[in-house]
């Protein structure tokens, strides 16, 4: 299928800016409801800033 | 070298790099700008030449792509305040005052110290002692070698230059060496001090709002909404770390924890001995003795302090990306005065321009669950306007039909993974290889240098062909992170994706027996052993498919049942909304203006008659659930509605559940029995009065019946729902006496502008602690409030025309609806979702999803959010035809069971259930679209009939045996 290919005009692909948890998170809601996502990073690897916090609340565990 | 942005400046990395450990995608990067041969120019290329792929390439270019998109989701996040603009603080100039974030990467395991909490005054103390030692020893070895050339002892050679040496290049050469020799030992001496001195931190500071409700020296005037909390949570964990104890202060103007279970944490870090000084501080100095750092402060009696600590932690605020304004400019979207994205409380992933949405901090101070949450909500109102074109873009995933294998025998392939050198550098794999291929049942066993490269998945599915295998083993790393990927490629092999077990020959060998290649190398092998013994008895499993009923079934009428209803409907599902009254509208209806004075009953109203008039909603009042049964996808439930007997079955994949919350009616200050107190919605109720409007001193009450021990959680809405009526009273009034009576003001992210717009306008706070509570009597012609004032430090009186009580917000009768749908209630009585912070909607029961006051008190704005956020979670199954039932799930052998009802009682998710077979016999069945494949139904089983699959007694006991034999 063609990347111009639509459905009544309408594209059925959303372009998602920056691959931190929010990012990443309306990337694969997205997705598993039946779209295409340009996922946008300027960095070398998704996860942004909570990729860099060593534990979280409640229950201290690992960010990662 | 080049400075690790990732450990926040702490650390170092080199120019071809791996962002973290756990980096997505898991692949080296150049940084340009640091690279000799890319960005120097400078000729090196060893990268390249070490690569055993071949897969660096100097040659690629930036490229400009053009995407064609249905709408675009900004998600740019935050940049945290830099405090080297602040001199105050110091940070610039003293290593031990260090950033939330850089005291995070200190912590970490991952981290530049490797989890050990250090100074960073003393972070490279060792590895400069060294460097010096060894310079030093260079420079006197070269300063004997021009001694010796002369025949003379230093000295002498001092006197030789001084008269002669200048002309000399010998000579000139001793002096510039000897002069860099003192230079040495001087610094080595300071660092040899410096170790002297050297300890781990023993008292730690943290200093709150940091670039945060700071309009002098920024222009941050807003609350960043999450330091409070990251402050406590690290304070907690450096307690943890250090070995011998550690003494944390945390020094805060008003502590804001208002979120979900918040207040429970910060009560339990104050009663670990945590400090919280209510000061802020304005001078961080140095004690150069020993790089302790002085903290002057004024504490609450007004007596001025000293205070010094070991570290500094600054709680630095977040602010939106500086890039922000260009990017905003180029997409023709607008932004706050806090260059923060413009929203409307109604809509509040939306920008300005149709079509794009945003989420996270870029629409404002927050923190992860609420990023999350409107990310989700972004997903759900981006997907609105596009379901017309769902699944044109998206290939459907398919797999061979798969070979049935269990007439065979087992023909095992076992694949050992080097791992790189992650577990090569340690295990033997040859030896492990060689192994492998004597074990019973073993065909072919292969080596490959990493099992997971796409390249090696590709000529995994070529062997299975070739080698006819129907068993695959691979010894490698861990299957938490690994096995769907290699259960993926069975499926492409036509094979059943059980047929698969995994060796985990990484943690379990190469990392923790690092120190130990013979020992770590027996280990692989004993793991493979076992591995091989239970892939023989390893059966496929049927992963049956269920349709999906494609609509859903949503609890509570208000704010957020319906805009989750509307968000599903637009997307093409249809939905029922259930409700409990015989109108729509929830709390809402009590509401007159958001805190950025949105007119609420006039976007109800527009809500209401859009839900009327959709198609895809049926609404369903004076409704009650009667009974639900079923199980994601293909739910059932009862309800009966308008008072009639008559029930109505409703099939829905999915459920919401959106029941809202209430303000208790409280029991002190004259409650219910003067006229003249109110609480929230009752002041705007009665706001044209004539006692309300003709008044000349009102007082606010915060805190009623929140924060106390029978009811710990922060009410979180009542600060701001104050302060706007102070200021809304003062707008009509100018000369009203306003005061508000608090414990800790928490109009946190950009609500902050309303608390310093009500102190500008002359609102009086006075705040108080729960030992010394107003006191409300009734006096002729009034009430009269009693206060102790914390700066006065004694009572004061204030006269009240009327008095709002802020009054706790409360789920109310939760339980029953709880146990119906098979989902938690926290401890305050909310409903609890599975992981507060990457799936705050979605309860542990799949396809049911929680939004609104009934997961906790919130604004309209958030309400909104996590109703689009349900919804959008909800679509991600409705969108589908089918859904795969997960294989692994008990079982129950009728001929065994004797129908005792244990396995009932324990299964936490209601599996199994009894089926009467014959007259008073009854048997267990599981069904297996409710099973989690716990085991806990096999644990309780006294006679052995249930079991779990793919982790039955045999294929467990076979791998001990295996493990014991040699």
């Amino acid at each position: 299928m063609s990347k111009s290919s639509r459905g009544n005009g309408t594209i059925g692909a959303v372009l998602v800016v920056g691959g931190g948890i929010a990012g990443i998170q309306a990337a694969l809601d997205l997705a598993n409801s039946g779209y295409f996502v340009h996922l946008l990073e300027k960095g070398p690897a998704i996860g942004g800033g909570m990729a860099q916090l060593d534990k979280t609340f409640p229950t201290n565990e690992c960010a990662m | 070298m080049v400075i690790d942005a990732y450990n926040a400046g702490l650390g170092e990395r080199k120019a071809i790099y791996k962002y973290y450990a756990q980096a997505i995608p898991s692949a080296y990067a150049i940084d340009s700008d640091n690279c000799r041969q890319l960005g120097q120019g400078k000729k090196c290329g060893i990268c390249a030449k070490v690569c055993p792929t071949g897969a660096i390439d100097y040659k690629q270019k930036e490229q400009m792509l053009d995407l064609e998109v249905g709408a675009v989701i900004l998600s740019t996040g935050f940049h945290a305040f830099d405090p080297g603009r602040f001199d105050t603080y110091n940070y610039a100039g003293l290593p031990n005052v260090v950033t939330a974030m850089e005291f995070e990467r200190l912590l970490s395991a991952g981290g530049p110290t490797s989890g050990h909490l250090m100074r960073p005054s003393e972070l490279s103390l060792k590895a400069d002692l060294a460097a010096a030692e060894k310079g030093l020893s260079k420079l006197h070895k070269q300063l004997k070698q021009l001694e010796g050339k002369y025949g003379k002892t230093t000295g002498e050679m001092y006197d030789t230059f001084q008269s002669a040496g200048k002309d000399d290049k010998d000579l000139r050469r001793w002096e510039t060496l000897a002069e860099q020799a003192t230079e040495l030992e001087n610094r080595l001496r300071d660092l040899k001090a410096k170790q002297e001195t050297a300890h781990e931190p023993k008292k730690i500071a943290w200093l709150q709002c940091v670039g945060s409700r700071e309009i002098n020296q920024c222009d941050n005037g807003y609350c960043s909404g999450v330091c409070c909390m990251y402050a406590i949570k690290e304070a907690v964990i450096a307690k943890e770390h250090a070995k011998d104890g550690l003494e944390a202060a945390i020094f805060f103007m008003d502590m804001r924890t208002y979120g979900k279970e918040f207040e429970q944490y910060y009560n339990r870090a104050q009663e670990s001995g945590i400090r919280f000084v209510r000061s802020r501080i304005h001078t961080v100095e140095s004690v150069p003795e020993n790089d302790n750092l002085r903290l002057g402060y004024v504490t609450e009696s007004g007596d001025m302090v000293s205070e010094d600590f070991d570290m500094v932690v600054l709680s630095v605020g977040l602010e939106s990306s500086p890039e922000m304004q260009d990017l905003a400019a180029a997409l023709g979207i607008e932004l706050d005065h806090y260059n923060f994205a413009a929203t409307s409380s109604f809509a509040p992933v939306a920008t300005s321009r149709p079509g794009v949405f945003v989420c996270g901090v870029l629409q404002g101070p927050k923190d992860i669950p609420l990023s999350v949450m409107e990310a989700s909500a972004a997903a759900g109102a981006a997907a609105s306007n596009l379901s017309s074109a769902r699944h044109t873009l998206v290939k459907e995933k398919t797999f061979p039909e798969e070979r049935d294998v269990r007439a065979e025998p087992p023909r095992i392939g076992v694949f050992v993974c080097n791992c790189g050198v992650n577990i090569s550098s340690v295990v033997r794999v040859k030896e492990v290889v060689e192994y492998a291929k004597s074990l019973p049942n073993v065909v072919y066993v292969q080596e490959n240098l990493f099992s997971c490269s796409q390249d090696a998945q590709d000529k995994l599915v070529e062997v299975i062909k070739e080698q006819d295998l129907n068993r695959v083993v691979v010894a490698a790393c861990s299957p938490r992170t690994h096995e769907p990927l290699f259960q993926e490629t069975l499926r492409n092999s036509a094979l059943n994706k059980y047929l698969y077990e995994q060796a985990n020959i990484r943690d379990q060998c190469s990392w923790v027996h690092a120190g130990d290649p013979d020992a770590a190398t027996e280990k692989a092998k004993d793991l493979v052993r076992m591995s091989v013994s239970r892939a023989a008895l390893i059966e496929p499993l049927p992963m049956p498919s269920v349709p999906v009923t494609a609509s859903a079934l949503i609890v509570g009428g208000g704010v957020a049942g319906m805009v989750s209803a509307l968000t599903l409907a637009k997307q093409g599902f249809k939905s029922t909304i259930v409700e409990q009254k015989d109108r729509l509208g929830g709390h809402a209806l009590k509401l007159k203006k958001t805190w950025k004075g949105e007119d609420v009953s006039e976007f109800l109203g527009k809500l209401v008659e859009e839900v009327k008039a959709e198609a895809n909603i049926d609404v369903l009042l004076n409704a009650e659930i009667k009974d639900t049964s079923g199980f994601v996808g293909n739910f059932k439930t009862t309800v009966s509605s308008n008072g009639t007997e008559s029930l109505k079955e409703i099939e829905h994949g999915v459920t919401i559940l959106a029941t809202g919350a209430h303000s208790i009616a409280p029991q002190e200050y004259f409650y219910g029995k003067s006229e003249r107190v109110f609480r929230w919605h009752e002041l705007d109720e009665a706001w044209d009065s004539d006692l309300v409007k003709n008044a000349s001193s009102a007082v606010f009450i915060q805190c009623v019946g929140s924060r106390e021990p029978q009811r710990p959680h922060c009410s979180k809405i009542c600060c701001t729902f104050s302060v706007q009526k102070a200021v809304e009273l003062k707008e009509r009034n100018p000369d009203m006496d306003v005061y508000i009576l608090y414990r800790d003001i928490r109009t946190y992210g950009e609500r902050e502008d309303l608390y310093k717009e009500a102190r500008r306008r002359g609102v009086i706070f006075v705040r108080f602690d729960t030992d010394h509570k107003p006191v409300v009597e009734q006096v002729e012609g009034g009430l009269q409030v009693t206060v102790i004032d914390h700066i006065l430090r004694r009572p004061i009186t204030l006269k009240a025309d009327f008095a709002t009580l802020a009054s706790a917000i409360e789920t109310r009768d939760i339980a029953g609806l709880a146990q119906q749908f098979k989902v938690p209630v926290s401890q305050d009585n909310f409903f609890l979702e599975v992981h507060m912070k990457l799936r705050p909607v979605d309860f542990a029961t799949d396809g049911v999803f929680v939004c609104g006051l009934a997961h906790y008190p919130k604004p309209i704005d958030e309400s909104i959010a996590q109703a689009q956020a349900a919804a959008a979670r909800a679509a991600t199954i409705l969108a589908q035809k089918s859904i795969e039932v997960e294989g692994v799930v008990s079982t129950v052998d009728e001929t065994l069971c004797r129908g005792c009802g244990k396995c009932v009682e324990v299964c936490p998710y209601g599996a199994p259930q009894l089926v009467e077979v014959a007259q008073d016999v009854h048997v267990s069945r599981i069904q297996e679209a409710l099973c989690k494949g716990c085991g806990a139904c096999a644990v309780a089983c006294p006679t052995g009939a249930a079991a779990i699959r793919h982790f039955n007694d045999r294929e467990v006991l076979t791998m001990v045996e295996a493990a014991l034999c040699e």
